[in-house]
Formats: structure tokens, sequence, C-alpha cells
């Protein structure tokens, strides 16, 4: 299978989820610049973190409208598998593509820490093999603007641990996933816990690996 | 005032000047003369001195001179470094001030070919305690550096803090950056080829930071501090993130001739510095300069530091090529003018406006002939500090001391910042802030060194990279204080596995021309010159920051040290904290403590004086090398430099960093709290037998690790938890956290 | 072209802590009787036609989930109010 990362302007943690996803048996992974519509027939998009656009105006709203999002919005309707990290989160609630928006933290501050997160829904492409409800994935945070804030009802897939809120999310939403179970955003960093030696956990790497078992489950 | 006195030149500077030009020089000249002869960009009072110290070692790739010194890392692999103050900027607007260090910082390495792959930081603030202004800046300038590095990607892994009372009026904001490249992409400022063209690139030129150079960095600050506002430059890390990608795909298609990066002194010492190492002359005009405001005068652009822009020489053929590569990345790129030949040998710098020449310099008046200047050193006769506010009974016991000493300002856990950075993007970092002494970074991943994937047992090589400068050691004693720093560095890298390549240096001291400064900076030098031909670390490049005083007088003498080194395989990289129960723990190294210049004398209200212990340089040397093998081969399951806070704070910060306890008998002739930085080491491991009695290394066996306290024979006991406590209490309580 | 202000800030009941750190600020400084601080952003800028720009702000400038906006109408290019 191949994996698509997505990069614009201002991007940084795009490397770093394309090393990840090669991680995954048997999988490939390629960049997919922004001006571009063409997706090169990538069977997962990976929207990465980092500051697109500078995160000026509001995070993820200009690079929403990159033409490469053009693209992934239509692979999005037809199924196919999305997954937004960190301002990827971002860039995907700003398209629509999943429920809510991101605040700031509630310290106002940028926050770099490892977090503990506990599966809430086990059943979705994203965490299939993440090891059931209740399990524990130790994967770091970092971001500025990562309160998850929806008026309405939402598909939980991750939360933090009791006490592990790092930024004042409701009811300790660290992922959620859009009706249709295909789209998956999440705050923390699962492209930088794949290494032991780097992330001093691998728990991040069940996410990649889970899309790339998903996919095979569906050929 | 007459003209060049307004500019900070001196009567018989602007002789010179005169002599030089054979005719009075213009306004726009005139200008850039001041620039160039500044402090800031002529080194007038310190390049005498300079010249005292090792350049040359078998991994110098690029010594100084360069935007960045470069060393050696095996596989075709180059690591460039330096660091660099924003310490007058920093005062007068701490956010700004330290994002613009941190962007000024991150060009000098890409301007070398090098992609940036780590930022670390060194602070100085007045006394965080009792200062509402030291928060206001510790918070603000914390703000920017993470910022501008998160912002663009680069890891911030590592630095120092610390607080004290000189620094009250002029806090020091020291970015240090590296960065990675494989040998065949490290490239030269210098311009070459008359007929090729400059391009300039990035950000649109502004009336950012007019006069900084001379204004900002050549002068103590005063009272009107807030007036220089206007003059501070804004950082913007979306545009140098884009313009670093555009730069590193130039140069990786080969489009580039040369490239420099626009800090100080904006065009104007870009351009003279690229023709100077080329040996040509140039013309730029300065009417094809883009603006941000339209009605600007040729000498406003010459002198703009307006940031995130980088100047290139480029073939006329390759001009339309490097024009694509920009229109990809986004990023504006101007012809602006083009090298010329010299004139009888010598080449100008001529600035053209609407085709007329407004300004024609010879480059090396420029560039070379600034005067240099010998210094006029004296020691003092009497302290030149005052003491500190006792904060802790002389009389205290030995567990409300280490209590005071964990929780202090300047031992305290540093969470609290390393929280606000991002230290892993780019997956390198194999060891985080607080878990060793220096940071750890993989070169895995990069110009064919692996794939990132470790299934196999090859070792994955690395680097590890530490920055150091206590400058209460350095006012006791300059000369020693300044090998303390070196050697500390160094013992830093050996708990982490790392064998020194090279190093990087900032000196920050106050006014040179006043005699007790200029001895302060001619001894710290030397010392500087004399730990690192003891070691064999070649200085591969550096910054000099002076007059840094206030009305209260200078700041405490403060050279900072980066120092790279290699580490053969990350997966041995050592870690600060004890490792299992019942492992033995030892004392390793020359380890002669004193209290002169101590954290606990601070805290008992002692002013910096007395006297430092002088290095046995060779023995601590093997030292190093004891502990740097013995983490390599596992022997030592853990390492930690015995540095602030002497022996008994070291044996807590193991103690805390793994939650495990210690049962250990100190010697009774150890001073429990007093220094000798760089010189003396905890180490553990469940055998240690093989040491004692190695050489001419001193190994003394303490004790074991275990039991849910730090216990010290006939000494104290104090619980994990409430160290732990006090430590991360400290600094975080000060800032409300 | 007229120029047009659009003011941004946090809906109504949607926490709002930069509001909360300056409302918490002002009375350490000696300003006492500040309440209900809320901080946005201002948006300025030069627009042919002034009816498009409530769209601008649906779909780019605001984001209507979390931040309500207000369009003030300037009177000429470079107006300040």
């Amino acid at each position: 299978m191949k994996f698509g990362v997505l990069r614009f302007p201002g991007t940084c943690d795009d490397t770093d989820a394309l090393t990840a996803a090669r991680r995954v048996p048997g999988a490939e992974a390629q960049l997919l610049w922004h001006a571009e519509r063409d997706l090169h027939g990538v069977d997962a998009v990976i929207v990465p973190g980092g500051f697109s656009y500078g995160d000026y105006l509001r995070t993820g709203a200009i690079a929403r409208f990159a033409p490469v999002m053009e693209s992934v919005i239509e692979f999005a309707a037809d199924g196919g598998l999305v997954l937004g990290i960190c301002n990827g989160f971002q860039i995907l609630c700003e398209a629509g593509l999943l429920p809510g928006a991101l605040l700031p933290n509630l310290s106002l501050k940028f926050l770099f820490r490892q977090v503990d997160l506990i599966v809430a829904d086990p059943d979705t492409p994203f965490t299939r093999t993440c090891g059931g409800a209740g399990a524990t994935l130790s994967i770091p945070v970092k971001h500025t603007t990562g309160r998850y804030y929806c008026p309405d009802p939402v598909d939980v897939v991750l939360r933090y641990a009791p006490g592990q809120n790092p930024n004042g999310s409701q009811d300790d939403i660290a992922g959620v996933r859009n009706a249709a179970g295909n789209v998956f955003g999440l705050m923390p960093h699962p492209e930088h816990a794949v290494d032991i030696l780097t992330g001093g956990s691998v728990d991040g790497l069940s996410i990649f690996s889970s899309m790339a078992d998903a996919l095979s489950a569906h050929v | 005032m007459s003209r060049h006195r307004e500019l900070g030149l001196t009567d018989a500077e602007y002789a010179l000047i005169l002599d030089g030009l054979g005719r009075e020089p213009g306004d726009v000249e005139l200008a850039m003369l001041s620039l160039m002869w500044s402090e800031h960009c002529a080194y007038k009072h310190s390049k005498k001195l300079l010249g005292q110290l090792p350049t040359e070692g078998p991994h110098v790739l690029v010594g100084p001179g360069e935007n960045a010194g470069a060393v050696d890392v095996g596989h075709g692999l180059a690591v460039a470094f330096k660091v660099e103050s924003h310490n007058h900027p920093s005062a007068v607007e701490p956010f700004q001030g330290a994002a613009t260090g941190v962007g000024g910082i991150l060009r000098d390495v890409f301007a070398v070919g090098a992609r940036p792959m780590a930022i670390l930081d060194s602070l100085r603030f007045g006394e965080v305690a009792s200062s509402e202004r030291s928060r206001y800046l510790l918070e603000h300038a914390v703000a920017g550096i993470g910022h501008y590095g998160n912002s663009i990607g680069v890891p911030t892994v590592g630095g120092e803090i610390y607080f004290e009372g000189s620094y009250e009026q002029n806090c020091l904001v020291n970015a240090m950056a590296l960065g990675i490249a494989p040998h065949a992409r490290l490239t030269s400022s210098a311009a070459a080829g008359p007929g090729n063209v400059l391009i300039l690139l990035g950000a649109l030129t502004g009336r950012d930071g007019i006069g900084g150079a001379s204004v900002l960095a050549s002068a103590e600050l005063g009272e009107d501090d807030a007036a220089k506002r206007p003059t501070v430059q804004i950082g913007d890390p979306f545009a140098e993130k884009k313009l670093m990608e555009c730069c590193l795909e130039l140069l990786d298609r080969e489009l580039l001739v040369s490239l420099q990066d626009l800090g100080a002194a904006g065009l104007t010492s870009a351009a003279s510095e690229m023709a100077s190492k080329g040996e040509v002359g140039l013309d730029i005009d300065v009417t094809s300069v883009p603006l941000r405001e339209a009605d600007m005068e040729p000498l406003e652009i010459m002198v703009s530091e307006s940031q995130e822009r980088m100047l290139c020489v480029v073939t006329p053929e390759q001009v339309a090529p490097v024009l694509a590569v920009c229109e990809r990345w986004e990023i504006l790129a101007t012809p602006i003018g083009q090298i010329t030949p010299g004139v009888d040998g010598e080449g100008h710098f001529r600035i053209l406006a609407h085709g007329t020449v407004v300004g024609d310099l010879p480059v090396g008046l420029l560039v070379d002939r600034c005067p240099l200047y010998d210094l006029a050193p004296q020691a003092p006769s009497a302290p030149l500090y005052g003491a500190p506010a006792a904060v802790l009974d002389p009389d205290a016991d030995a567990a409300s001391t280490l209590l005071a000493l964990l929780g202090s300002a300047n031992i305290a856990s540093r969470r609290a910042v390393f929280e606000q950075y991002d230290p892993v993007v780019q997956s390198r970092t194999v060891r985080r802030p607080e878990q060793t002494d220096a940071a750890v970074l993989s070169l895995a991943g990069d110009a064919g060194v692996g794939v990132g994937h470790h299934t196999s047992d090859e070792p994955i090589p690395g680097i590890a990279v530490s920055i150091d400068g206590n400058g209460r050691r350095v006012a006791v004693d300059p000369f020693h204080g300044a090998v303390e720093a070196v050697l500390e560095c160094a013992a830093n890298l050996a708990c982490c596995a790392a064998k020194p390549l090279g190093l990087t240096n900032c000196l920050n001291f106050g006014n040179p021309e006043k005699p007790h400064v200029a001895w302060q900076l001619s001894r710290a030098v030397a010392g500087l010159a004399h730990a690192c031909r003891a070691l064999e670390v070649p200085v591969v490049g550096g910054n000099v920051s002076l007059y840094n005083e206030s009305p209260d007088g200078p700041i405490l003498p403060t050279p900072v040290v980066g120092m790279v080194g290699s580490v053969p395989d990350v997966r041995h990289a050592g870690r600060l904290g004890f490792a299992t129960e019942g492992d033995t723990i030892a004392l390793v190294g020359p380890f002669r403590p004193r209290r002169d210049g101590s954290e606990v004398a601070k805290l008992q209200g002692h002013a910096p004086a007395g006297e430092l212990v002088e290095k046995d340089i060779p023995t601590v040397r093997a030292a190093h090398g004891l502990v740097r093998e013995g983490v390599r081969t596992g022997l030592f399951a853990q390492a930690h430099d015995i540095a602030e806070g002497g022996l008994l704070t070291a044996l807590a910060e193991c103690v805390i960093a793994s939650g495990l306890g210690a049962e250990v008998t100190v010697p009774a002739e150890l001073d429990l709290f007093g220094e000798d930085l760089g010189c003396g080491f905890i180490v553990s491991g469940p055998d240690l037998s093989d040491l004692t009695g190695r050489g001419d290394v001193s190994v003394v066996v303490l004790g074991r690790v275990g039991g849910p306290t730090l216990s010290v024979t006939g000494v104290c006991e104090l619980a994990v938890s409430e160290l732990s406590a006090a430590h991360a209490g400290g600094l975080a309580g000060l800032l409300g956290r | 072209m007229p120029r047009a202000r659009v003011l941004i800030r946090p809906k109504e009941g949607i926490l709002d802590p930069q509001g909360q750190a300056v409302e918490r600020a002002l009375p350490q400084l000696g300003f006492s009787g500040a309440a209900n601080v809320h901080v946005g952003r201002l948006i300025e800028l030069d627009v042919d036609d002034l009816a498009q720009l409530p769209a601008m702000c649906e779909r780019l400038l605001a984001n209507t989930l979390i931040e309500e906006y207000e369009v003030i109408e300037l009177s000429g290019p470079g107006a300040t109010a």
C-alpha cells in the first residue's frame, strides 16, 4: 500500500510522517505537493503537523483551500482513509471533513509533553490494531492550539488519560473521526512515537499499521 | 555634532577613512563605513585576542570566517554550527529579540549549505525570584525562541539558563544552531566571477533595525531603551521556513556560486563580506531592491536589517532556473546587481540609484581597514561585583542546604521552559532535555546514512552537543573560569559517549575600553585558548558581544561555549538517572571542590570572589575518556558530571531523574557542595570492580543505587519524593506554573 | 475603493483564556472595574464590493463555529475610524 503525505508551505513534520509510515511492513510513502491536485494513486492520505502558512489568520484556515485539498476532500468522500495530525487535524476541521474546531491551549503556551492516550473507539481503520478499547498509548503532544471544542456530539477515538489533558480539550478529547469513520484527526503526534530510540515509545506505529491493516482487509 | 561621531566613529577612525578614500565620504558611504567599522561587524576590540584560539584540527572542514564553522562527522557528512548573541535586541523587546536571534543563527547554518537540525540557547537574566522585569524577559524570550524554532521545524534540544543580579539590565540571549550537510553541499560565501548576478532572496526590505548594528550592539544600554524600540526587527519563521527549503534546493541543484545571509548591517555587510572573501567588486542597484515601504532612501536600503533575506551569486545562465525554484517556494527573488572585476587589484563596492552612482567604496576599506585596538587590561584592585542577598543560613544542615540548592533558580528543573520547545521534530533526537547532560542526535536518515529502520545490529552514528558558561565562576577567575566552561562542555559530552570535534563560543562581556573588563576579556580568551589546546578541540567560529553594561556596572564575564562531539552508536548514548537497584555508584575524576564562586556560596550571600582550583587538564581529559568509554561499552549504566551545587546535588539529580534512591558514603575530605566544574563525574553500573586503580584517574566507590531515599552516611537522608518536589517546584514556582 | 474593518471575537460562551488573562492582569496594574474582557482579531482591507464581506468572513476570515464577526465600513482608502 502507499501513503501520501501532504506538504504545504510551513509543514514541519512531513518527513517524520513519511518515515513513520514507511515503517509499516510493505508500505510505501510519498510526499504530495500542496499546489498539485494529483494524489498519485495513494491508498491513504496523511495531513501532517507543522505550521502551514505560518498559522497566520487561524490554524489550518489557509491550507484547507490549497489545490491538493480539493482532491483530498473528494478522496475522503469516496471513502479514502485520511489521517490528520496536529496541524493536519486543524486543517481537516477547517475543511469540514471533521467536526469541531481547535482553540488555544488554556495555558496559551506551546506545550511539548509525552502523554498517555486511551483508545475510546478500537473499531476504526485507524485504531484496529491499537490494543482494543481502553488500551493506553504513549505519544507526545506539541502544540499551542489544541483545545478541542465541538458543540455537537462527536465520535471520539482517543482521549487523554485522566489527569493528563494538556490543553483543556472538552471531555479530554485527543482525536475524533467523521461519521463514516474514514477520516481521523488527533492532536498528539503518532509519527514521533515509532522508534524507541527517538520516541521513547513505539505506540504511534499502531495507528499507521491499523490503516494498512484496514486497507488490506478491504482488498 | 559631526556626522561621523553621530554614527559612532572616532575622529581618528574618520581620519583613516578620509585617508583611505582620498575624499569626504558621501552619506551612503559614511553610513556603510560606520556599520562595517562598528564593534559588532569589525570586532575591533577583540580580534587581536581571538588570534590565540586554535582553529585547526583533523575534523575541521570550515573554520572561522564563514557564516558557520563545520566539522567532519564521518560517513561523508558534515555538521555546521555556530553560537551568536542577540542580547541588546532582546533587552529591548524580548520576544522578537530572541525570535530573530534564532532566525539569524539558523540562516547562518543554511547559508553554508547545512540543513538546520537543532537549536540550543544560553540565557541569562536578573534574579528571577525578586525581579518582575526578569520574569517578564525570561517568559517572553523563551516564548520567542519557541515561536521561531517550533514554527520552522527545527528542534530545540538543549540549553542553559542562569539568573544573576548583574544581568538585570543586560539580559543575555545566545542562540546556537547546528545543521547537517553532505560534504559536497558545503558552500562558501565568497563571491566570484565578474559578470555573475547578485540575487536577493526572501522578504521585502523595510525600515527594520535601521542603524541596528551600531545602535543596538555597540553601545551600552541606558535610560532611553524604550526609544530604541522602532529599530527592533520582527521575525517571520514561516517566511524563513520557505527561504530555508528554497536555499537548500538551490544548493542541491548546484545552481549557486555562493550564498550569504543578511544579518547585522543588512546588504552592506553581506555584500562586502562576499566581495572581500572572493576578492572581487560588486555593483548593487538599490532601485531594484523590493521594498516594503515605498519612500526609502538608498542609505536606508543598504543598512536595513529586515529579516529572512539571503544574497546569492548566480551565473547569468542559471538565473532563470534559480528564479523558477524560488517561485515554486513562493520566495521573492530579485537580481539587484552584479560582480565586477577589481580596479588596480582592489574590488569596489558601488551603490547605484536610478543609474547614478551614490556610493563607491574599496571593499578593503569596508572590511579590512578598520583599526584593531589593543586592550589596556588591568586586574581590579577591589571586587567588581557585590554580594547577593543571603537566602540560606550558613549554619543550615546538609539536608536543608541540598533542598535549597535543588530549588534554587540556577539548579531547579528547567522543565517549565523546555516544555515550550519542540525537541523531537526531524526525528533525530535520541536524548531529550534533562535525560542526559548533552543532547544526542542521530545522523541516520540523511544523505545516505541509514534509512531510519534500526532492525539490524549496525551502529547508528550520531552527535552530542552541549552549551555551557558560568559567569559567576569566570568573575572569580576569568582564566580558570573560562577553562572550566570548556571542560564542563567536554564533560557533558563524555557522559553521552561523545568525543569533542569542535567548539564555538560567544564572548559576552562589558565595555572593553574599561581596564577591568579588558582584563576579564583577555584572561578569559587566554583560558579558552589554553583549554582548547590542551583538549585538542578547535574553535570553528563564534561571536563577540561587548558593552553589556548598565549604570550599575558590567555583566558577569560570560564566555559561552558550545561543543559538538561524535557518538559512534547512539544506541549507547548514556543517561543521567540511575538505572537499576543494586548498581555500584562511583565518583570518577580529579574532583577538588571549593566553595568560592559556587552556588551554595551565592545562596549564603557571598560575592563571586576568591579563587578557583587550577585544573590538571591532562588528568581531567583522561577522566573524560574513561567516562566516555564506560558509557560506550555499557560498563556505566549512567553518567552525570558534577556541576553547580557540587557532589550532593549531582547525586540528587541522578536520583530525581530515575526515581531510584541511593545509599552512599562520601569521603570526609570532600566538600559536599563545593564545585570543580568539568572535573568530576557520578557513574554507576552493575560491576565497577575493573575500574579501581586504573591509570591516573581517581575512582572512588561511593555506594549503591536503591531504596526510597538518598542516604548519605552521617550526613543526611532525604526521600526521593522530597528531592523531586524541591527540584520540580523551584523555577516553575517562580514562573507561576 | 471602500475600506472595511472586520472585527473577529470569540463567540459568546466559548472559553477565552486570552481575555481572562487580560482581565486578571488589569487589577494587578491598578485598573479596577474592568470585566467581560475578550481578545479577538482585527482585519482591515480595501474592497471593491462591500457586500462580499459577509461571505469572505463565513468562508475564510472567521470560523463561525467558534468566532463571530462584525463588519465596519470605513469611509475611504486608508481611513481610520
